[in-house]
C-alpha cells in the first residue's frame, strides 16, 4: 500500500515486517547503502555524516547530514543538506497487526526562526498547503 | 540527473521562503493581490524598514514585482517563481518512491 500526500512530502507504506527489521535497514550503514546511498551513518544523536552518490555536473553527489532523533524501532530523523538547501527527513515506524506502517517525511527548510528540527515545520507545511492552488496551476 | 542542475537555481527561492515573515508577505500578495508597503507593514507586524528588506529579498528571488504609482510602491506576487519549489517536491517524491521500492526489495532478502 502506498499513500502520498501531495501537500507535503509524506510517503507511507505498510510493510509486512516487524519494526525491528525495518529499523535495521534504516540504521545499519551497510544496509542503508543497499537501498539509499553510501554513507557513514551511526545511530547516535549529533553524529555528523554524509550520503554519497555518483557526482554529476554541478553537484558533487554529497548530502551532508546530522542525526537528530534516534528512538529505536520507532523514530529516526536526520538533516538533509544538499546544494545549500537544508531539509529534514523523519522516519516513523508504527507496529500494525500484520507488520509496520512506515512513514517518511521530507520537509522543512531550516531557518533561524522556524527550525524544522524543533518540530515547528508546520509553518512550511501550511505554506505549501495554502499555496496548493497556485502550485497546481504551475503543473 | 539533470534535475540537480535545476535545483541549484532554486536556492534563492528556498532561502527567500525559509523566513516565516517573508512567507507570510508572499502568501498575502498571492492571495489578496497587489499591496503597498504600508498595507503590508500593518499586516506583517514588523517595522516598515524590515518589510522593505524582506521585499528586497523576495524581489531578488523574483517572487515579487514592484510598480511605482505616485508616492507609493505596489508589490505583486509572481507565483511562477515558485516553480523550483514544485520541482523540488516532484523530484524528491520520485526519489523517495524509488528508494522505498529498493528498501522493500532489501527487506525481502533480509533474514
Amino acid at each position: 500500500m502506498t499513500t502520498t500526500e501531495t501537500r507535503s512530502l509524506v510517503i507511507e507504506r505498510e510493510m509486512p515486517y516487524p519494526p525491528e527489521k525495518i529499523w535495521r535497514a534504516l540504521t545499519q550503514g551497510s544496509l542503508i547503502k543497499e537501498w539509499l546511498m553510501d554513507n557513514d551513518f551511526q545511530p547516535e544523536v549529533g553524529h555528523k555524516f554524509s550520503f554519497r552518490s555518483t557526482p554529476v555536473a554541478n553537484w558533487n553527489g554529497v548530502i551532508d547530514s546530522e542525526v537528530r532523533i534516534v528512538e529505536p524501532n520507532r523514530k529516526l530523523s536526520y538533516a538533509w543538506v544538499s546544494l545549500g538547501l537544508e531539509s529534514m527527513v523523519v522516519w516513523t515506524l508504527v507496529e500494525t497487526g500484520g507488520g509496520t506502517l512506515l512513514r517518511m517525511e521530507h520537509s522543512g527548510f531550516r531557518s533561524d526562526q522556524d527550525a524544522a528540527y524543533k518540530g515547528a515545520n508546520y509553518g512550511w507545511q501550511k505554506f505549501i498547503g495554502n499555496l496548493d492552488r497556485v502550485v497546481a496551476g504551475l503543473q | 540527473m539533470v534535475f540537480e542542475v535545476k535545483l541549484t537555481n532554486a536556492n534563492s527561492v528556498f532561502r527567500a521562503l525559509a523566513d516565516p515573515t517573508r512567507r507570510a508577505i508572499f502568501e498575502r500578495l498571492a492571495s489578496d493581490g497587489d499591496q503597498t508597503v504600508h498595507a503590508l507593514t500593518r499586516y506583517a507586524g514588523v517595522s516598515q524598514p524590515a518589510v522593505s528588506k524582506h521585499l528586497t529579498v523576495l524581489k531578488r528571488a523574483k517572487l515579487v514585482r514592484h510598480r511605482r504609482s505616485g508616492r507609493e510602491t505596489h508589490y505583486s506576487a509572481q507565483p511562477r517563481a515558485l516553480a523550483p519549489l514544485v520541482d523540488w517536491m516532484n523530484y524528491y517524491s520520485r526519489f523517495w518512491h524509488d528508494r522505498l521500492d529498493r528498501l522493500e526489495d532489501l527487506l525481502k532478502r533480509m533474514d
